[in-house]
């Protein structure tokens, strides 16, 4: 049952939750358990129309004909959609908030990126009716390379996956091809490291499969409305979506939903919202366009597949001393929100781990898969599948224990993370001793007294390190250098200017150019490069003991934590413990 | 085609729908007769969502043809609650927390049913073998047997 540990932090809580810890009953629950809960295909609408789509056979192709006669003649049908039938018919999910260029239609127009890519839709008085039609539809495809591997879309002379992005990889802001992360020196780390670790995580697309499909309900209301039951995790989300590709003003759809048979993040894609507004709109009766269980498992969008690179650098004692990661991130044929994954995985690297050194590239890569979305931590799940299995990779090469080795490398309030914030709300310590002891897994007395809120921020751990450059000076790839920086980004840059040029590797290296690059003047170069600084390994606040194999080496006694702070005025409530409003203290 | 007239009891209520052929039990329910409780997950008989019993026995709605329920006693989770009084596996399903997104509730709480009107005290095997044709994919099954045996042996489990 559910657990509240009062005891940990807690300094910074006020014990005035009336909710939390106690068992509440949900509001949907009698619904749910008699049956009337309403998910979107729980309507009855008098003369409803069932849509059904022709789906790409191909991963890749051109499309030279489509011969919709046959179909349209069929018994029952009442409209057969194309994609010029489709007013808006380029969008990209995230194009209502400004990010990314629109790349994906409803219906394809002359290529087809995945197999499973929708053609032709097709409108008829019965669901049998709609699936018989759609054998009559004949297209006429010429086949085309294609490419299904992240790190071959990325070669020059690969095969264009999306034409918006041609050089197979997401433009952020139009100039950068991928997201980036410098703290420090790796390679200068790697050096000096005792031991150095690399090792290759490939994960596999993993479809939702919720017991309820992906589908929706359309259906005129008066004064030119339409109501719309939908399956959508994010209603609004796909309010403006199907009111963008059918263009009519967004208070001309009146969606109803938020109750999902299953989601996990598979219904934030509008698969099916556009056209059935549309085909109630060109029919002017109820459609119902509702994926089935074949459709939703072949191509309803799945996790992306991630393949991470993770480079360590370890010493003796059990100290990471610099990470490099390399990551690309498997769109498929479309953007979707994988652009979003790749900023929310840089933004959890290194992992909950103070690390010195780190570096780390995540490629956003287009290939003719089905276009993958969200789910359920995207873009941190897999990376952290990653992290921790080299985590214990790590410690079994240190000789530790891999709770303890994890209570040493833990980050702690006040630690400089790379992306040059300061760790706050830390508990990953107090998660291990939480876990050890339920599994009863015995972790040593020095490990069960160490604690986030102590010994973070030491010295060096609150540093900004000196970061290198490349030739350029900027935050290059380290494997362009040829030997050592040239430049550094001086100790304590707390804010890298924005390179004023486009930095996108794909050109320098033979890759097609960006669309729509910008040119301004050169970027700036470090005026002052310092001698990087000297690396030595940080004070360490906590030296694990001995465990089943003690480490060969033993670090020096640790001076003891800094005193913590005098008590300053603190917030209360939830204000405290929210990201999004500041620190817990 | 001609429409073939088709009579059964719907929880204990005489219902009659003009079906087609090679109509299914589950579209007759959702379509003809308004009774949303049994879902559509797969149309394969894979995931059990559509669980209805007919003449007490649990069979899959999406794979029975309703011609072949001229006659028979049909009931679904509709008809589980006595009025405002819920069953006792639809109450110890809710103080269970026994149901996530709901969808494969309706299905769970039917196979359920069946068990416990064949079995007022199965044990937790038999719990799991009466449940494993029903999918949750939110993965709660934990919460689900251990409603399904609070249920049993309940003093309301049989209702007059």
């Amino acid at each position: 049952m559910l657990e509240l540990r009062k005891d940990l932090f807690a300094d910074e809580r006020d014990d005035n939750l009336n909710v939390i810890g106690k068992g509440i009953q949900r509001q949907d629950m009698p619904g749910h358990v008699t049956g009337l809960t309403r998910y979107f295909d729980d309507h009855a609408f008098d003369g409803m129309l069932h849509l059904k789509v022709v789906r790409s056979p191909h991963a890749s192709a051109r499309i030279r004909s489509i011969d919709i006669a046959a179909a349209a003649r069929a018994p029952g049908v009442k409209r057969v959609l194309r994609a010029a039938d489709v007013p808006v018919n380029k969008n990209t999910l995230l194009s209502l908030i400004n990010f990314g260029k629109d790349d994906e239609p409803s219906l394809a127009v002359d290529q087809v990126h995945y197999k499973g890519e929708p053609v032709v839709a097709i409108i008829a008085e019965t669901e049998a009716q709609a699936l018989a039609a759609k054998k009559l539809v004949r297209i006429d495809y010429e086949p085309m390379p294609a490419v299904f591997d992240v790190e071959e879309a990325l070669k020059p002379g690969a095969p264009v996956v999306n034409e918006t992005y041609p050089a197979n990889y997401f433009e952020y802001h139009e100039r950068f091809d991928h997201q980036k992360l410098r703290f420090g020196d790796v390679e200068r780390a790697f050096a000096s490291a005792d031991m150095v670790l690399e090792h290759r995580y490939q994960m596999s697309p993993i479809e939702h499969a919720p017991t309820e499909t992906n589908g929706s309900i359309a259906a005129p209301e008066q004064n030119g409305r339409f109501v719309v039951h939908s399956c959508a995790q994010g209603l609004f989300f796909a309010l403006g979506t199907a009111a963008k590709i059918v263009a009519v003003e967004s208070n001309r759809l009146h969606f109803i939903g938020g109750t999902v048979g299953g989601g996990f993040g598979g219904k934030v894609d509008s698969l099916t919202e556009p056209l059935a507004v549309l085909g109630a709109m060109v029919t002017g009766r109820p459609v119902r366009f509702v994926l089935d269980r074949e459709e939703e498992m072949l191509y309803g969008s799945p996790r992306g597949a991630e393949r991470i690179y993770i480079k360590d650098g370890l010493m003796r004692d059990g100290r990471i001393v610099a990470r490099q990661i390399r990551s690309y991130f498997d769109a498929g044929a479309y953007t979707r929100l994988s652009s979003y994954a790749a900023i929310k995985c840089t933004a959890h690297l290194p992992g909950p781990y103070w690390i010195p050194n780190v570096s780390s590239d995540v490629h956003v890569a287009y290939t003719n898969r089905c276009p993958s979305t969200a789910m359920r931590g995207f873009g941190i799940t897999a990376v952290d599948f990653a992290l921790e299995v080299q985590m214990d990779r790590l410690a079994e090469a240190a000789g530790m224990d891999p709770m303890e080795f994890r209570i040493l490398n833990a980050y702690r309030d006040g630690d400089m993370k790379p992306h040059r914030r300061k760790a706050s709300n830390t508990a990953l310590i107090e998660c291990v001793q939480v876990a050890a002891g339920k599994a009863n897994w015995p972790i040593s007395e020095q490990g069960k007294r160490q604690s986030s809120l102590t010994g973070g921020g030491a010295g060096e751990r609150a540093q900004i390190p000196a970061t290198v450059l490349d030739a350029r000076g900027q935050i290059g790839r380290p494997d362009t250098r040829q030997s050592g920086p040239t430049q550094t980004l001086p100790a304590g840059t707390s804010r890298i200017a924005p390179s004023k040029q486009p930095v996108m590797e794909g050109a320098r290296d033979g890759r097609a150019a960006p669309t729509q690059v910008p040119r301004y003047e050169p970027a700036r170069t470090a005026t002052q490069p310092l001698a990087p600084a000297a690396y030595a390994p940080p004070p360490s606040p906590y030296q694990p003991v001995a465990g089943r194999q003690p480490p060969p080496y033993q670090p020096p006694p640790a001076p003891p934590s800094p005193a913590p702070a005098p008590a300053t005025q603190t917030q209360h409530g939830a204000v405290r413990f929210s990201s999004v409003f500041g620190r817990r203290r | 085609m001609a429409k073939i007239p088709v009579q059964f009891r719907l929880n204990g209520t005489d219902r009659a729908a003009f079906v087609d052929a090679p109509e299914t039990l589950l579209n007759t329910l959702r379509r003809s007769l308004g009774d949303f409780a049994p879902k559509y997950g797969c149309g394969q008989g894979a995931c059990g969502v559509c669980t209805v019993l007919i003449d007490g026995e649990p069979h899959l709605s999406c794979l029975t043809l309703s011609v072949a329920c001229e006659g028979r006693q049909v009931e679904t989770a509709s008809g589980m609650a006595d009025g405002p009084e819920l069953h006792p596996l639809q109450a110890q399903f809710m103080e269970h927390f026994a149901a996530q997104c709901g969808f494969c509730t309706p299905g769970m709480l039917t196979a359920a049913r069946a068990l416990l009107d064949r079995n007022p005290n199965p044990t937790r095997d038999e719990v799991i073998e009466a449940i494993s044709g029903n999918i949750c994919r939110c993965t709660g099954y934990e919460p689900i047997v251990a409603a399904i045996l609070a249920a049993a042996g309940s003093p309301g489990l049989r209702r007059a």
